[in-house]
C-alpha cells in the first residue's frame, strides 16, 4: 500500500468516527427536544430508549467492541444480565411489597 | 520468521488480555454507578412528583452543553487512539490534549452548577434543603451523589489522559504499544456512557 493509499484510508477512518460523534449529537437534541412534549408518562422511556441508544453507539464504535473477539461480547452480556436481574429483583421487591 | 511470529501472537494475546482485565473493572465501575441508579428508579417511582419538581431546578442548557463536551471528548480521545495506532505520535498527542481541556471545560461548567445550588443554600444535609419535601430531599441527595461521583471519574480520567499524554510525547507511547491508551480510552468512554443516563435523569425528566 503506497503511503497516499495509507493517508486516504486513515482520514476515512476519522471521518468515520466523526460521523458516529454526529449521530451522538443529533440523538442529544432529539432527548431535549422530545422532554419540551412533556410526554408524563413516555417521557421516561423514550428518555432511557435514547440514552441505552447512545450507549449502544459509544460501546460499538468508540469502545471498538465491533472489533473484539466474541468472548469479550459475551461477557459484556453476561455483566449485563446480571445487572438486569438485580435490577428485576429490586423492583419486583419494591412493587410487591 | 518463525520466532517473530511466535513473539507476534504473544504481544497480540497480551494486547486482548489487557483490555479484557479493563473490561473487567468496568464491570465493577458499572455495578458501582448501576446500584445509584436504582436508588434513583426505586425513590423516583415512589416520589414521582416531588422529583419532577426538583429536577426543573436545575439548568437544561448547562445539562446539554456538559452532554456535547463529553461526547466531543470521547470524539478526541478515540482519534487519538487511531493517529497513534498509524504512528501519529504529534496528532496524537494534539487529540490528548483536547480532551484533556475538554474535561477541564466539564468540571469548570459543573463547579459553576455546584456553586449556584449551594449559593441557594441546595447542598447535603444543608438546613434549606432538610425543610423541603422528603421527595426533594432525596432527588437533591442523588443528584450531589452521583454528579459528585461521576465528576470524580472525569477527574481522574483527565489525569490519567495526563499520564499518557506524557508517556506519548516521550515515545513510550507508539504503535507497537498503544494498549495503555486504548485502555484509558475505555475508561474515559465508559464515564462518557454514564453521564449518557445521568443527564436525561436529572435534567430532562420535569
Amino acid at each position: 500500500m503506497s503511503t497516499e493509499q495509507e493517508t486516504q484510508l486513515t482520514a476515512t477512518r476519522y471521518r468515520r468516527y466523526v460521523y458516529v460523534w454526529l449521530s451522538l449529537i443529533v440523538l442529544t437534541s432529539l432527548t431535549v427536544s422530545v422532554a419540551r412534549l412533556h410526554l408524563t408518562h413516555y417521557a421516561i422511556l423514550i428518555a432511557i430508549l435514547i440514552a441505552t441508544t447512545k450507549a449502544g453507539i459509544v460501546v460499538t464504535f468508540f469502545m471498538h467492541l465491533k472489533n473484539e473477539p466474541l468472548i469479550l461480547k459475551l461477557m459484556l452480556f453476561v455483566a449485563l444480565l446480571a445487572f438486569t436481574l438485580i435490577a428485576l429483583l429490586t423492583f419486583s421487591d419494591v412493587w410487591y411489597r | 520468521m518463525e520466532k517473530t511470529e511466535t513473539v507476534h501472537a504473544v504481544h497480540a494475546r497480551d494486547i486482548e488480555g489487557a483490555k479484557m482485565g479493563m473490561w473487567v473493572f468496568l464491570f465493577t465501575e458499572m455495578l458501582l454507578f448501576g446500584g445509584l441508579f436504582l436508588l434513583y428508579s426505586v425513590y423516583r417511582s415512589k416520589y414521582t412528583a416531588d422529583f419532577h419538581r426538583s429536577a426543573a431546578e436545575l439548568d437544561i442548557v448547562l445539562g446539554t452543553m456538559n452532554t456535547v463536551i463529553l461526547l466531543t471528548s470521547s470524539l478526541t480521545m478515540v482519534l487519538s487512539i487511531s493517529a497513534l495506532r498509524k504512528g501519529h505520535r504529534g496528532l496524537s498527542s494534539l487529540f490528548q490534549g483536547m480532551t484533556i481541556l475538554l474535561a477541564i471545560i466539564f468540571l469548570v461548567n459543573k463547579y459553576f452548577e455546584w456553586s449556584a445550588h449551594i449559593h441557594q443554600g441546595i447542598y447535603p444535609d444543608s438546613p434549606v434543603l432538610l425543610a423541603m419535601k422528603r421527595g426533594d430531599i432525596i432527588f437533591f441527595s442523588l443528584y450531589f451523589v452521583m454528579t459528585g461521583i461521576h465528576g470524580l471519574h472525569v477527574l481522574i480520567g483527565a489525569g490519567v489522559i495526563a499520564g499518557t499524554l506524557v508517556f506519548t510525547t516521550q515515545g513510550k507511547l507508539g504503535p507497537d504499544n498503544f494498549v495503555m491508551l486504548e485502555n484509558t480510552g475505555l475508561y474515559w468512554h465508559f464515564v462518557d456512557i454514564i453521564w449518557i443516563y445521568l443527564f436525561p435523569l436529572f435534567y430532562l425528566i420535569v
